[in-house]
């Protein structure tokens, strides 16, 4: 056990929280921030870490990100101003971001979240765009939620 | 052991745990029941547990007055055909707050869930959003007959006739007509027409009204617990000042104090 609790102190202490996207990374400014070779032009909005995570995985996103750490919820009592959401504002107006990618999750308070945000951006300069919903890889029509299933008639596609 | 079936609207949902959630429910023919649901962040039944969703909900407790666990089955997946729309999810988050607000816990208010369930539905549906706006102002209206405090906008409160009525009194929730109004109009609300006032363009109706009701649940439902007014309300107010060009975002919390003295 002593081995594993001296990992996790040293995991601890050398953790630090992205100065730009919030990102976890051992340097206050995370490797995805100070990668040049990425897409300048393009932020991705995620609700948590895992979700940066999760995209990184998938490598289908070679922008920037920025991680709003919760969504908003008036019954928790998370406001626009402990999201930090003027900070995101203004990042997107200061760094001359052409498209803001709102990857929040398929919830209520995940979908208030990203019209909440997209009400801010009116006046700027850069195309807003979210994730699609609807049926997921692999999946079986019969063991899908009603909801998907709305939401993924509603978003059909010319075939 | 206490145990029940009931049809319900999902109003709130939190995490519990690693596996469970607490969910508040708005019940057909128990009230406001809150309940831990087993598995409630499993992937099966996250889509479930969504704001606004209308389930089939079995509660049971081992005694009465313990928190109980809860069992349900989707019925109407009324938050994603609402997610898309920014003011209708506005609507719905607002619908939930003043629900999980002005609701007593466990007390039986049919009228209530029959039209939160009719609300839902006409949000799920086509409607253009000033007449689905109208609807909702009117369901606030019974829910603040509900909690208490029932306006009364049929007669005159001074001469007692019903037609004519123009304004409210943001005091006694009275309507008025211009003639019993007199010098005090600079103080009083103004009655939507749809609502029997002086019948102008539903959006400019639908900003009365809002503003009415918006007043008297700030001050009768959230004020009488010396609570703020509800975030998620005030953001549709907000949103529905903006949209139909009336740039009175000023007035949603603190309405003009001379309406105190109303």
């Amino acid at each position: 056990m002593v081995p594993l609790a001296e990992d996790m102190l040293a995991v601890a202490h050398a953790i630090r929280r992205c100065t730009e996207c919030s990102n976890l990374d051992l340097t206050s400014c995370c490797g995805i921030c100070q990668d040049n070779a990425r897409d300048q032009t393009r932020l991705c909005i995620v609700e948590n870490v895992a979700d940066l995570w999760a995209m990184e995985r998938a490598a289908v996103f070679t922008g920037r990100y920025h991680v709003l750490g919760g969504v908003l919820s008036a019954i928790d009592g998370v406001n626009p101003e402990s999201l930090r959401l003027d900070y995101l504002v203004e990042r997107v107006k200061t760094e001359h971001i052409e498209e803001v990618i709102l990857a929040l999750s398929a919830t209520v308070d995940g979908q208030a979240t990203a019209h909440y945000i997209a009400d801010q951006m009116v006046g700027i300069d850069t195309r807003i765009t979210r994730l699609a919903h609807g049926v997921p890889v692999g999946g079986e029509l019969d063991y899908l939620d009603d909801g998907t299933l709305a939401q993924a008639m509603k978003a059909r596609q010319q075939f | 052991m206490p145990e029940w079936t009931d049809t319900a609207i999902i109003i709130d949902c939190r995490p519990h745990g690693e596996h469970a959630a607490i969910v508040h429910i708005l019940t057909r023919h128990y009230g406001r029941y809150a309940g831990l649901v087993r598995g409630g962040q499993s992937r099966n039944m996250r889509p479930i547990m969504q704001p606004g969703n209308q389930v089939s909900v079995s509660w049971r407790a081992r005694l009465d007055e313990h928190l109980g666990s809860m069992t349900m089955e989707l019925a109407d997946a009324h938050a994603a055909t609402i997610m898309n729309d920014r003011m209708r999810l506005m609507a719905l988050t607002s619908i939930c707050a003043l629900l999980q607000g002005a609701i007593a816990e466990r007390e039986p208010v049919e009228t209530v869930y029959d039209a939160t369930v009719a609300m839902l539905e006409l949000l799920s549906s086509d409607v253009d959003t000033p007449l689905w706006l109208a609807a909702y102002i009117r369901w606030e209206i019974g829910l603040l007959a509900v909690a208490g405090f029932g306006l009364e906008l049929s007669r005159c409160a001074v001469s007692g006739v019903t037609e004519g009525l123009r304004y409210v009194s943001p005091r006694s929730g009275a309507a008025v007509t211009s003639e019993a109004a007199g010098e005090h109009i600079p103080r009083l609300l103004i009655l939507p027409g749809f609502l029997g006032g002086d019948t102008k363009s539903l959006e400019e109706d639908v900003i009365n009204g809002i503003r009415m009701t918006g007043h008297f649940i700030a001050r009768r439902i959230f004020g009488v617990h010396h609570q703020p007014m509800a975030e998620a309300r005030q953001r549709l107010q907000n949103m529905v000042m903006l949209q139909f060009g009336k740039d009175m975002a000023s007035d949603i919390t603190n309405d003009h104090p001379s309406h105190e003295e109303g």
